[in-house]
């Protein structure tokens, strides 16, 4: 109390900027790059309006949308499990899990994922198949009938491509994502699981009550990060001739020779997806750091 | 090991860390119902010691018994074991992302199986008997330090537990709030709580101690009452330290 006191009275000197300089640090902490792409986006909202051939362009490429969308939200849900699991064994003390989990996030990383979507979609799913085949015999034998018929009845040929094209996005980010997931818990204090240890949980009990609650609370925004480079990798399906937004541009442009039309749309709608996504991420972010205080 | 009173019985327990040797052949017993405290420079094997005994550290070699069982790797054994022993520590380790009531009814609820309300009204019994029941429904970070391990030594006692561990409570906590969380300790021994602490509150042990043990390089030095260690140690690294803590 007698320390603010002995204040009383003196008003602190704060040094002022002369105002050009005020004004200059303003101008240049100015987001000029959002105004840019605000013009951009009215300008080409323009266009498309305005001109035929950007319109039916847009209405042809837009066609995708809900090819683009379904594939990349199915795909990160599945991801979202496969990295937990994933996430999960890097961490684990168990010798296969580890193994097994690390073999996994290494081979991915280490492969471009153009290739892995080739590998996953034209080689990856026909073995599986072939494996469940022969697993579906191997129950025959046992006489479980009910589980075996549809295993033996799976076909190559009857796997979608929109189904293989799911499955190489999930399991390529599968990998990241329990990267992300295996930082997450091991950002969480060693203390947390001694305590939960102490109190008589098991060691799953305390993941699923302690460590994860705290660790997933912890990486959303890494997540929806996630999830926006996923909406962007998506395009590369169109490899396999999925129809999404990017295949259908290339469709349209192979068709009317209308490059610009074609591709400036196409970029416009993922940079439209992709802007609004990260706004969310970012407000998702602000939200959880005020709880934490 | 038929004889009852034995709450602790710890038998030639090494531990060793790296190259590092922790712990050094530590032979130790516990009654029910007495106060051990260990003092010790830091490095000397307590906190070691302790961790040990609920096997939160697992001992190189040597036998830990816990009311007459052995403490094994063995998790379904081990577990049910755990939640007997209370423990307390350093940095209150509370679960943040829970309010004080979870905290004290979580691992009643799951461990121990009771309802929910059963949970709960053992919690506020708890949490008033630590004198901070009209903090129930706050998160641990709207409280202070003294307050936190007040929660956690609620959440401890919330389980029922036959011994109650704890490692340095006070070291984290600035000195106003020590007195706090050391009062609730004295209380419980006062209760006849079996507890084993690890302290540098020579006061405390003093006051509550019925037998203290003085710890070097991973090795019981001393041990007996609190006014055969405090007034007339017999080794001369005991007096060592006590006379540089006892300024």
């Amino acid at each position: 109390m007698a320390y603010e006191d002995s204040y009383a009275g003196i008003r602190p000197i704060v040094p002022v900027a002369p105002r050009t300089v005020r004004i200059l640090e303003r101008v240049n902490r100015f987001p000029w790059w959002a105004v840019a792409v605000v013009l951009i986006a009215l300008i080409t909202a323009r266009t498309i309006y305005l001109s035929e051939t950007y319109l039916e362009a847009f209405q042809f490429i837009v066609a995708g949308l809900s090819v683009t969308m379904m594939t990349t939200l199915t795909a990160f849900m599945i991801a979202l499990v496969i990295g937990l699991i994933t996430g999960m064994g890097r961490i684990s003390h168990n010798i296969l899990g580890h193994n097994i989990a690390t073999l996994y996030v290494e081979l991915i990383r280490g492969i471009p994922m153009l290739v892995l979507i080739f590998f996953i979609a034209l080689v990856g799913v026909p073995t599986a198949v072939q494996l469940l085949n022969s697993f579906g015999h191997w129950l025959l034998a046992l006489g479980l009938d009910g589980i075996a018929q549809p295993l033996i009845l799976l076909e190559n040929k009857g796997v979608p491509m929109n189904v293989r094209a799911i499955i190489a996005l999930a399991v390529t980010y599968g990998a990241f994502l329990a990267e992300v997931f295996r930082a997450g818990i091991q950002s969480i204090d060693r203390g947390q699981m001694e305590a939960a240890r102490s109190q008589g949980m098991t060691y799953w009990q305390a993941m699923r009550y302690i460590i994860l609650p705290q660790a997933i609370r912890n990486v959303l925004p890494a997540l929806g990060n996630d999830f926006i480079s996923m909406l962007k990798d998506s395009s590369l399906v169109s490899v396999l001739a999925v129809r999404d937004i990017t295949q259908v541009a290339r469709l349209y442009a192979g068709q009317t020779f209308r490059y610009p039309e074609a591709y400036v749309t196409l970029s416009v709608i993922y940079l439209s997806m992709t802007m609004l996504l990260s706004m969310l991420v970012k407000v998702l972010e602000r939200r959880y750091r005020t709880h934490e205080r | 090991m038929n004889d009852k009173s034995e709450m602790i019985v710890m038998r030639n327990v090494w531990k060793q860390f790296g190259s590092l040797q922790a712990l050094r052949g530590v032979n130790l017993t516990v009654r029910q119902g007495t106060v051990l405290v260990i003092i010790g420079p830091s490095g000397s094997g307590k906190s070691t010691l302790l961790r040990c005994i609920n096997r939160l550290e697992i001992p190189t070699h040597g036998e830990v018994w816990v009311d007459g069982q052995l403490v094994v790797a063995d998790e379904r054994k081990l577990t049910p074991l755990r939640a007997e022993i209370g423990m307390v520590f350093q940095h209150f380790n509370l679960y943040p992302h829970l309010s004080v009531m979870q905290n004290v009814t979580l691992a009643q609820q799951i461990v121990r199986k009771r309802s929910r309300q059963e949970a709960e009204r053992i919690a506020l019994e708890q949490l008033e008997r630590v004198g901070i029941g009209e903090k129930a429904y706050n998160y641990p970070r709207q409280l202070s330090g003294g307050q936190q391990q007040r929660v956690a030594i609620a959440r401890a006692l919330a389980m029922n537990p036959k011994i109650m561990l704890f490692d340095e409570p006070t070291s984290a906590l600035d000195p106003e709030m020590i007195k706090e969380v050391l009062d609730v300790m004295l209380m419980l021994a006062r209760e006849g709580t079996t507890m084993v602490v690890v302290t540098h509150e020579m006061n405390f042990a003093r006051a509550a101690a019925d037998e203290v043990i003085f710890m070097d390089e991973g090795q019981i030095v001393e041990q007996g009452t609190p006014e055969q260690i405090f007034t007339s140690p017999q080794h001369e690294r005991t007096r060592q330290f006590l006379s540089q803590i006892m300024v």
